[in-house]
C-alpha cells in the first residue's frame, strides 16, 4: 500500500491555543480538535458544504501585514502580531485552515449569532418532543440548552406544513420539525447518486419532498434519518418503538457482504431495537444499507432454531454433542465440513481445529450478489477472508458444493458437518443429502436443519462476540449485543465441544483463544481479541494477493485487479 | 442653487421621438461605430481604459466594475462567461428596463465589447421573468447584430465569435443576487452560493471564471470605449464617476427616470426642482435612496461627519436635502445608492403600513436557504402584518428590530441586509411611530387593503 502524502501542516489559533491542522481544514474539525464545540446542523463531514445553517458562526482573523512591505504589524500592547479581525461572522464549516488563521467562538457576538439562529429554528418548529423519535438525539434540543431562550418572543401563527408524508418505505418525513438543512438532499445525491429530494416553495414556506413521481427507496435511504439532525425524517421501523435514552449501544459489524460496515446495535433489556452506521472512515464512512438494518430481526425470528434435536427428537447439547462424535467415529475418514464465510474468524478456527482432528475435507459455500458499488460488495459473505486467513480453506469458495457432491456420490462422504450453510440451497440434491448423516450447527431452521441428524442450534452474530476479515482484509471485531437465546449455544462452546468429542481440547473463551490464534495463525501474530481497534486492523494479505476475489469497486475499496469471475 | 441639467448618454436617446429599438435606427445614429474601433484595439487596453474609468456597478452594490474584471481568473484554461444582470427587482428600479426596451442594441454594443475586452466567447443575458416584451426585443436585437455580423462565430471579420444567449427567468427576485443568478442559469433553485469559496470570478457559471454586470453598467462600458477612460473619469466626482440614472417614484409631482452626473445633484435639487416637489398639499416625509432594501432617510434628520474632498477632510452638516446623489456620500450617511431607485413618501404615509409592504414583499423573495433571512424575513412580516391587519402592541417595534438585527450580517449573500435594513432604519427613524400605532389606528383612515 502506498502511504497517502503527508499533509502540509498550518498553525491556526483557536480561542488562543495553538495547533497544528492540515491546511484547508475547516474550523468546526480544526476546533473539535482542541476540544473546541462549534454547534451546526447543515454541515456534514462527509457531505458537501452548503453552509445554510448560520449556527457555527465564529469569529475570524488573520496577522496584520503591512499592505507595502508585507511586513507583520505588530500590536506593542501584546508585543505580538496584530490580528485583523473581520467585523462580519463567518461560518466555521467554510472557513478552511491557513496558517495564521485565529477564531473566536466564545465572544458575545458568536453567541449572540448562535442564540439568533436558534430562536429562528424554533419559531416555525412544532416543538412536539413528547411525541418525537429524535428525542434525546436531537440537535435542536441539545443546542437549545446552549442558546436557546427558555420562552418565546413569538405571538405570531406557525407555519403549516404536511405531516406523515411517506418518502419511501423506510422513511418518514414530518416537514414542520425539518429545519431544511439539505443534508439528505444531499446524500441523496453525493453518496446514494438517486437524486429524489428537494424542496419545493420558498422562503420559510420551504418544503422537501420527492421530486413529482419518485421515491426515496433507494437501499440507503435510512442513512437519511440518521444525518436528519431533527425529527423530521424518522425510520418506519424504529418509530414509536423506543425512547433512544433507553437503549445501550454496542459496537457491531455489518454481516451482509464483505465491505464489514461498521455499526451500533442499539438494545434495551435484550432486545434489540434498531443498527445504525458507525464511523470509520476506511469502512463505510457514516453509512450503511438499509438491507443491513434488518439483520436484527433473525434473532427473534419465526425460524430461529432454539432445540437441540438428535434424530428428529428434543435432545441436551452434550447428548447431542456425543451422538455426533459417534457419527464421526462411525464415518472415520469419511467425514466433510462444510464451514461458513459467514462464521467468526475464531469459529473459522475451531472448525479447521474439528476438520484437523477428524481428518474431514473442508469446503465453504459461496455467496455472490450483484455489488452495489457502495456498501454492499459483490461476496454476500462477511467473512470469506478470515477462512482464508485461518486456513479453514486454502483457495476461494467454487459457485456450488460440487467437488462435495461428487465425494458422496463416489461414497467417500458419510458424514457432514455443516456450520450454518443450508446444503441443498448450496448445491446438494436430495438423494445426496440422504447418503451421509448431517450434523448442523445453526441459528435458522431451513431444509438442511431438517434433515439432520443432530441439531445443535448456536447464536445469531448479535449474541456472541468475535472478528471478521472484511475486503481489504481488515480485521473488525464486534461485540454481543444481547444475551443468546434461550436453547442455543455460542458457536465457539459448540466446536470445542465436538473437538473435545473426538478426543482434542481447544478453548472456547475468547481470550484464551486468542493466545492460540496469535501463535498458530501467521497474519494474526500482533494481535489480541481486547486490543484491536474499533476500526479495525489491516492484516497482510500478500499471500491472498493473486486470488480472484469476486468484489468490484465500493467505498474506500478498489478490487487490485478486475477479477475475471465478473466478467465471466 | 438650481440643479444642474441632465446629463443623458446612457439614456440619450429613450422616448426620443422616431428613435426606435431596431438595428438600422441604431446604426443611423452612430451605432456599433464604438465596437469596430474597440475591435481593433489591444483588449487589455480596453480593460484598462475601464480600470481608469473609475466606473462602479450600476447594479446596487457599486462595485468597480474594473477591479471585478481584474478579479477574473484567467490563467485556469477554463472558458470565461459574461453574464448581463437584466433582472431588474429591486422595487423602486426602472432604468434597465428602458435601455433594453428602447435602446437594445446599446447594450448589446456594450455587451460584444465587455466580451472581447475580457475573451469572453458566450454571454447571457439573465432577464427576468415579468419582462417577456424586454425578452423578446432582446432575442429579436440580436438576431439582428447576429444577420449584421456584430455578434456571431466572426464578429466583423475579427476572427474572433462570440455568442449571446437570453435566458428568462421566473419570477424571483433572488436571481438578481449574482450566484443565485448563476445558480438560475445553470437550471438550480436559485440559492446564492458561499463565498469563499465560490467568487464568480473564479468559480462562476458551470464553476467557470464568470463576470456578472448589470446591463446600465455594460451601456457605460460601451462609452468609456468611445471617450477612453480619462474622460470619462471626469463625469460625475471623483471616484463616483460618470452618469447614474435615478427612478423617481413615489409621492413628487414628477416622477420618472433622469439621468445625471453622478454626486453633481443632490437629493433636494432632485425631488424639489427636477421632480417638481410634493403634491400639492403635502410635505415630504421620508425618501429611501437605492431601491427598496436601502435605509430610509427621514426628512429634518441631519447628517454630520467628515469626509474627503480632493485631498483634506471637511466637515459636512447635511438635511436630506443636501445629501448628493452618489455612492460615497449616501454610504457616509448609513444608506446606500443602490439601484438608483428613489422612492419618496409624504406626509400622508404611515410607516408602519409601509414597512409592512416592504416585508411583505422580502418574506414573499426569501429563497429559504440560510435561517436567518427565512425565518426572520417572514417573522417580520407576521409581526407587521399583524400590526396593520390585527393587534399592535407598543413594544412590538423594539421586536421587529431585534428581529432585524439577528439577520444582517448573518446569511449567505446580501439579502439579509436587504431584508433587514428597511426595518432597523424605520424603527430608528420613526420609532414613535410604531410606538403609537395602536392608537393611531383607531383614528386612521380606512384600513389598507390585505397585504399578499
Amino acid at each position: 500500500m502506498i502511504a497517502p502524502a503527508k499533509p502540509e501542516l498550518v498553525t491556526v489559533n483557536i480561542d488562543g491555543k495553538e495547533i497544528a491542522v492540515p491546511k484547508g481544514m475547516n474550523v468546526i474539525e480544526a476546533a473539535r480538535q482542541v476540544g473546541v464545540d462549534v454547534p451546526h446542523y447543515c454541515y456534514h463531514p462527509k457531505l458537501t458544504i452548503v453552509g445554510n445553517c448560520r449556527m457555527c458562526l465564529i469569529e475570524m482573523g488573520m496577522p496584520a501585514v503591512d499592505p507595502a512591505t508585507k511586513a507583520p504589524v505588530m500590536d506593542p500592547a501584546t508585543g505580538k502580531q496584530k490580528i485583523n479581525w473581520i467585523p462580519r461572522p463567518q461560518i466555521g464549516c467554510a472557513t478552511n485552515a491557513s496558517a495564521g488563521l485565529h477564531i473566536r467562538t466564545q465572544t458575545p457576538q458568536v453567541k449572540d449569532c448562535r442564540e439568533g439562529v436558534m430562536e429562528f429554528l424554533l419559531i416555525n418548529h412544532p416543538l412536539d418532543c413528547p411525541i418525537c423519535d429524535q428525542a434525546g438525539e436531537c440537535k435542536l434540543q441539545e443546542q437549545s440548552t446552549g442558546y436557546g431562550r427558555g420562552y418565546s418572543r413569538f405571538i405570531e401563527q406557525k407555519n403549516v406544513k404536511p405531516k406523515r408524508t411517506l418518502l419511501g418505505p423506510r422513511v418518514m418525513l414530518d416537514d414542520e420539525r425539518c429545519i431544511l438543512c439539505s443534508r439528505c438532499i444531499r446524500f441523496a445525491k453525493e453518496i446514494a447518486k438517486d437524486d429524489v429530494l428537494g424542496f419545493i416553495d420558498r422562503g420559510s414556506y420551504s418544503t422537501l419532498t420527492c421530486y413529482p413521481g419518485k421515491k426515496l427507496e433507494n437501499n440507503y435511504s435510512l442513512n437519511t434519518v440518521d444525518i436528519c439532525p431533527v425529527g423530521a425524517l424518522t425510520s418506519t421501523d424504529f418509530r414509536f418503538k423506543m425512547r433512544v435514552w433507553f437503549l445501550k449501544q454496542t459496537n457491531s459489524i455489518d454481516p451482509e457482504s464483505s465491505v464489514g460496515a461498521n455499526t451500533v446495535a442499539w438494545s434495551r433489556e435484550g432486545v434489540i431495537y434498531r443498527l445504525t452506521p458507525r464511523r470509520n472512515d476506511e469502512v463505510n464512512d457514516t453509512w450503511m444499507a438499509d438491507s443491513g438494518r434488518v439483520l436484527y430481526k433473525a434473532v427473534t425470528a419465526a425460524d430461529r432454531l432454539t432445540a437441540v434435536k438428535v434424530n428428529g427428537a428434543d435432545s441436551a447439547l452434550d447428548i447431542a454433542v456425543h451422538a455426533a462424535g459417534e457419527l464421526f467415529k462411525s464415518a472415520a475418514g469419511a467425514v466433510a465440513i462444510v464451514g461458513s464465510g459467514r462464521s467468526s474468524v475464531e469459529e473459522q478456527f475451531l472448525t479447521k481445529k474439528l476438520a484437523t482432528a477428524l481428518s474431514a475435507s473442508t469446503h465453504l459455500v459461496s455467496r455472490v450478489g450483484p455489488g452495489d458499488k457502495i456498501l454492499v460488495s459483490a461476496d454476500r459473505n462477511p467473512n470469506v477472508r478470515g477462512a482464508l486467513v485461518t486456513g479453514l480453506i486454502p483457495a476461494l469458495p467454487a459457485a456450488q458444493l460440487t467437488a462435495l457432491g461428487a465425494a458422496i456420490d463416489a461414497g467417500k462422504v458419510k458424514t457432514i458437518i455443516s456450520v450454518g450453510e443450508d446444503l441443498f440451497a448450496a448445491g446438494l440434491n436430495a438423494t445426496q443429502l440422504a447418503k451421509v448423516a448431517v450434523v448442523y450447527l445453526g441459528t435458522q431452521a431451513n431444509a438442511t436443519s431438517e434433515a439432520a441428524k443432530v441439531v445443535l442450534p448456536t447464536l445469531t452474530v448479535f449474541e456472541k462476540s468475535g472478528t471478521f476479515v472484511n475486503q481489504q482484509f481488515r480485521l473488525q471485531k464486534f461485540l454481543k449485543v444481547v444475551p443468546g437465546a434461550s436453547g442455543a449455544t455460542d458457536d465457539l462452546v459448540v466446536l470445542a465441544k465436538l473437538v473435545a468429542a473426538t478426543g482434542g481440547t481447544v478453548p472456547s473463551d475468547l481470550n484464551p483463544l486468542w493466545k492460540v490464534l496469535a501463535a498458530e495463525v501467521p497474519a494474526l501474530g500482533p494481535v489480541t481479541f481486547a486490543n484491536l481497534p474499533e476500526t479495525g486492523l489491516l492484516l497482510d494479505a500478500t499471500p491472498w494477493a493473486a486470488l480472484p476475489f469476486v468484489e468490484g469497486e465500493t467505498l474506500h475499496f478498489k478490487p487490485a485487479a478486475q477479477p475475471a469471475a465478473v466478467t465471466a | 442653487m438650481p440643479a444642474p441639467a441632465q446629463r443623458r448618454i446612457i439614456f440619450q436617446h429613450i422616448d426620443e421621438p422616431g428613435y426606435s429599438n431596431d438595428l438600422a435606427c441604431y446604426v443611423k445614429h452612430g451605432g456599433y461605430e464604438v465596437m469596430k474601433r474597440a475591435y481593433a484595439r489591444p483588449p487589455a487596453e480596453l480593460v484598462e481604459e475601464v480600470k481608469k474609468s473609475g466606473l462602479r456597478g450600476r447594479g446596487g452594490a457599486g462595485f468597480p466594475c474594473g477591479v471585478k474584471w481584474s478579479l477574473l481568473d484567467r490563467k485556469s484554461g477554463k472558458p470565461i462567461y459574461l453574464v448581463v444582470n437584466a433582472d431588474e427587482s429591486e422595487p423602486g428600479t426602472f432604468k434597465d428596463r428602458y435601455i433594453m426596451h428602447q435602446d437594445p442594441h446599446q447594450l448589446i454594443e456594450g455587451i460584444m465589447i465587455t466580451c472581447f475586452a475580457n475573451n469572453v466567447k458566450q454571454a447571457y443575458i439573465y432577464i427576468r421573468g415579468e419582462f417577456p416584451h424586454g425578452a423578446r426585443i432582446l432575442e429579436k436585437a440580436i438576431a439582428e447584430a447576429r444577420a449584421a455580423n456584430f455578434v456571431g462565430p466572426n464578429v466583423l471579420g475579427s476572427g474572433y465569435g462570440c455568442e449571446i444567449y437570453v435566458h428568462r427567468g421566473a419570477g424571483a427576485y433572488i436571481c438578481g443576487e449574482e450566484t443565485g443568478l448563476i445558480e438560475s442559469l445553470e437550471g438550480k433553485r436559485p440559492y446564492p452560493r458561499i463565498k469563499p469559496p465560490y467568487f464568480p470570478a473564479v468559480l462562476g457559471l458551470y464553476q467557470c471564471p464568470t463576470i456578472v454586470n448589470n446591463v446600465e453598467t455594460l451601456c457605460h462600458v460601451k462609452y468609456i470605449a468611445e471617450v477612453g477612460g480619462e474622460a470619462f473619469a471626469r463625469i460625475g466626482t471623483p471616484n463616483n464617476t460618470g452618469t447614474r440614472i435615478l427612478c423617481v417614484s413615489g409621492h413628487v409631482q414628477k416622477p420618472g427616470y433622469y439621468e445625471f452626473e453622478v454626486g453633481k445633484i443632490t437629493m433636494g435639487q432632485l425631488l424639489n426642482e427636477v421632480c417638481g416637489g410634493p403634491l400639492p398639499g403635502r410635505t415630504f416625509k421620508a425618501v429611501i435612496p437605492g431601491g427598496s432594501s436601502a435605509k430610509i432617510l427621514k426628512f429634518g434628520e441631519r447628517f454630520k461627519g467628515k469626509r474627503k474632498v480632493g485631498t483634506e477632510m471637511v466637515d459636512y452638516d447635511w438635511a436630506v436635502e443636501d445629501v448628493p446623489m452618489d455612492f460615497d456620500s449616501l454610504g457616509m450617511i448609513g444608506t446606500m445608492g443602490g439601484s438608483g431607485g428613489v422612492i419618496v413618501m409624504d406626509d400622508t404615509v404611515n410607516m408602519v403600513e409601509a414597512l409592512a409592504n416592504i416585508n411583505a414583499f422580502y418574506a414573499h423573495e426569501s429563497c429559504g436557504q440560510c435561517t436567518p433571512c427565512r425565518e426572520g424575513s417572514l417573522w417580520m412580516k407576521k409581526i407587521s402584518s399583524r400590526m396593520v391587519h390585527g393587534d399592535a402592541r407598543p413594544e412590538d417595534g423594539q421586536l421587529l428590530k431585534s428581529v432585524a438585527d439577528q439577520i444582517a450580517g448573518r446569511t449567505i449573500c446580501a439579502f439579509g441586509e436587504a431584508c433587514a435594513w428597511p426595518t432597523q432604519s424605520y424603527v430608528a427613524k420613526f420609532g414613535d411611530e410604531f410606538k403609537g400605532y395602536a392608537d393611531a389606528k383607531k383614528t386612521a383612515q380606512p384600513a389598507a387593503t390585505t397585504l399578499v
